[in-house]
């Protein structure tokens, strides 16, 4: 799955390890999914939506 | 939730040495301290029994409050850990069996080989997703 996890992430001026300990996961999960190595769970994606006030759609969306 | 995390692998290394010692306790004690009294054999192995079931207890506290990743990380570990020593046991057996090996096979053996294929699955899992 594609995202724009890094770019929003900039944009807020957070590092990977602040964005970690707000959504409460470790800081290789919120790299591992800017690398898109690994999809995030639901509850996790409506949290990332949720801090960056934005629809999850508008974060992730399939590879086409 | 890293100070959890660091706790519970104090507490899991804790454990896992409380097991380890009561495993030397029980074999040493056995031949060279109490030779067969089997009372204190059966109290060690009881303890033995109790530290190893303190272990699981900690470990499956520790994979519950891990993280998605860190969960996926244990769980294919565990999976490649646990298929390749039904494969690999099994198949040694029937070496054996067939005689076409002319060694046998302890539990130590199948312990230390369960051991380096987990350390090595969690080694390389975790560069994977780095």
């Amino acid at each position: 799955m594609k995202n724009r996890l890094k770019v929003l992430r900039a944009e807020r001026n957070l590092t990977q390890e602040e964005l970690a300990d707000i959504i409460g996961v470790s800081r290789q999960t919120i790299n591992a999914i800017e690398k898109e190595k690994f999809d995030p769970s639901l509850p996790t994606a409506f949290k990332m939506a949720k801090l960056f006030q934005l629809n999850i759609e508008e974060i992730f969306h399939p590879e086409d | 939730m890293k100070e959890l995390k660091k706790k519970r692998l104090k507490q899991l290394a804790l454990w896992t040495m409380a097991w380890l010692l009561t495993v030397m306790l029980t074999k040493y004690g056995a031949t060279h301290m109490w030779e067969g009294n089997t009372l204190i054999s059966l109290v060690a192995i009881l303890l033995n029994l109790g530290a190893g079931l303190g272990m699981i207890l900690i470990n499956r506290k520790l994979v519950n409050e891990s993280d998605e990743l860190e969960k996926k990380i244990q769980l294919e570990a565990m999976g490649i850990t646990l298929g390749l020593t039904l494969i690999v046991g099994l198949t040694i057996s029937l070496l054996d069996y067939t005689h076409l090996i002319d060694f046998h096979t302890e539990i130590s053996t199948l312990i230390t080989f369960m051991g380096l294929t987990y350390l090595a699955s969690m080694i390389f899992n975790n560069v994977k997703y780095r």
